[in-house]
């Protein structure tokens, strides 16, 4: 129970209470760009989503087995070079580079995939495949997931891949409800007398700014929620 | 071939203002929306980011000709990301407070759209002394977007500028403005007045010469 409790907190934090764009503010280029029609920004939530998973996946995986302090796979070798050193191998300077290399080649790998085995698929969402690997909502995922595997301080502390997994896959879930939201405000607002100065990208922001108040309507949710499983 | 391109003042001149990666580009959002509740957090934000992006024009410009065309933006990548590790190991030492609140904010400078754009347009294609002349001017174009924002957004919303008051006592802090909805919403309004000024600044130019 306690475990469900943690993973629904989780989903929730991360799909509703901090979404990615209204709240940490990433992700806001697509956000922008890619929400005139709702069908287009659909196709982009879908491909972000999607893509969300697998590096987070691949992110947790490295972090947890190579990167961080005391990682299994690193002290192995350092022990089989060195049997009688003392120290503690720590390469999480390297998480950096790690993550950005990881996103590259998986979001080269699934354009590959999808456009050789679902062409639809990829005519619906292929367009957007390669703006993804700027698309610092992936990033800021796994940065998370680094916080918490290769940041925590007590050893109990340290997310398993259920988590990482879910914080990911709401995170996209949150990413792809506010860009939907976003397109079918904006389709209605093409209909409406905007002052010259504001049109495009101006009134945009001003109404994702509206939209984030509505969110901010979240904040405390959590709190009761986790009252709610104790 | 070479003359078209603009050099290295023009470069410099365009980053401040003509091509603002803020108010002109819509580059960098990200920070520019996250870390500007206070003027310190903004001011820390833009050294980073002005630093990562001086040190990685000059270094893709230089690498400029080795670079094979379909693995350039590849390589821009990894180049930003060792910069960025170190900018972030830099401010963990030596500012650790400012480095705890900027938090994941410093290694998103990574995925940055203008330091990637820079890259593309400028430092792949010219000289280094170009390349660093554009990256200082768009380092103080971002500069200037930040601190008008943060300006705005931390003297209406904590009453303060770098942390010293400046509205009086009974001042009501419109706390909405450090949280998020307030930074669409400043955004939004000081892309409108820039917007607004612009034209008014094209028709007054127009005007002039009829009117002489």
């Amino acid at each position: 129970m306690e475990t469900i409790g943690s993973l629904i907190l989780i989903a929730i934090g991360a799909a509703l209470i901090n979404n990615f764009v209204l709240h940490y503010f990433v992700g806001i280029c697509p956000f922008i760009g890619v929400s005139r029609r709702v069908d287009m920004a659909f196709g982009m939530g879908c491909a972000v989503t999607f893509v969300i998973s697998i590096a987070a996946f691949l992110s947790w995986t490295f972090t947890y087995f190579i990167l961080r302090a005391g990682a299994p796979v690193t002290s192995w070798i350092w022990h089989v070079l060195r049997p009688d050193s003392e120290l503690v191998p720590d390469l999480s300077i390297l998480n950096y580079i790690v993550y950005i290399f990881v996103i590259a080649s998986s979001v080269q790998l699934v354009e590959m995939y999808v456009r050789k085995f679902f062409p639809a698929l990829y005519k619906s969402f292929g367009v957007f495949l390669p703006l993804i690997t700027t698309n610092c909502a992936i990033l800021f995922a796994c940065l998370e997931i680094m916080k918490h595997v290769s940041g925590a301080s007590d050893p109990s502390q340290v997310w398993g891949l259920d988590k990482a997994l879910v914080l990911a896959i709401f995170g996209g879930l949150g990413f792809t409800l506010a860009i939907v939201m976003m397109a079918g405000i904006r389709e209605e607002l093409d209909q409406c007398d905007v002052p010259k100065a504001l049109r495009g990208p101006a009134i945009t922001l001003i109404t994702a700014g509206i939209l984030a108040l509505a969110f901010l309507g979240f904040s405390g949710v959590d709190r009761g929620l986790a009252a709610l499983f104790q | 071939m070479v003359n078209d391109q603009p050099t290295a003042l023009e470069r410099f001149i365009n980053g401040i203002l003509p091509e603002n990666p803020t108010y002109r580009q819509l580059l960098g959002m990200c920070p520019t929306l996250a870390v500007t509740n206070g003027m310190q957090s903004a001011m820390t934000m833009a050294g980073a980011t002005a630093f990562v992006l001086i040190c990685a024009n000059i270094v893709v410009s230089l690498i400029r000709n080795l670079l094979k065309p379909h693995l350039r933006i590849l390589v821009y990548t990894l180049t930003i990301a060792t910069f960025v590790t170190i900018a972030d190991r830099v401010l963990a030492a030596y500012m650790y407070d400012m480095s705890k609140q900027l938090g994941p904010y410093i290694p998103l400078i990574i995925v940055n759209c203008i330091i990637v754009c820079r890259c593309e347009v400028c430092a792949s294609s010219q000289a280094v002394h170009i390349a660093a002349a554009d990256a200082v001017g768009q380092s103080l174009g971002f500069t200037l977007a930040l601190a008008s924002i943060a300006t705005v957004r931390e003297v209406l919303g904590a009453g303060t500028w770098f942390g010293i008051a400046v509205m009086p006592a009974g001042f009501p802090n419109w706390v909405l403005m450090v949280l998020p909805p307030g930074a669409f919403i400043t955004l939004g309004l000081l892309l409108g007045l820039v917007n607004w000024l612009t034209a008014l600044w094209t028709q007054g130019r127009k005007a002039k010469p009829t009117a002489a």
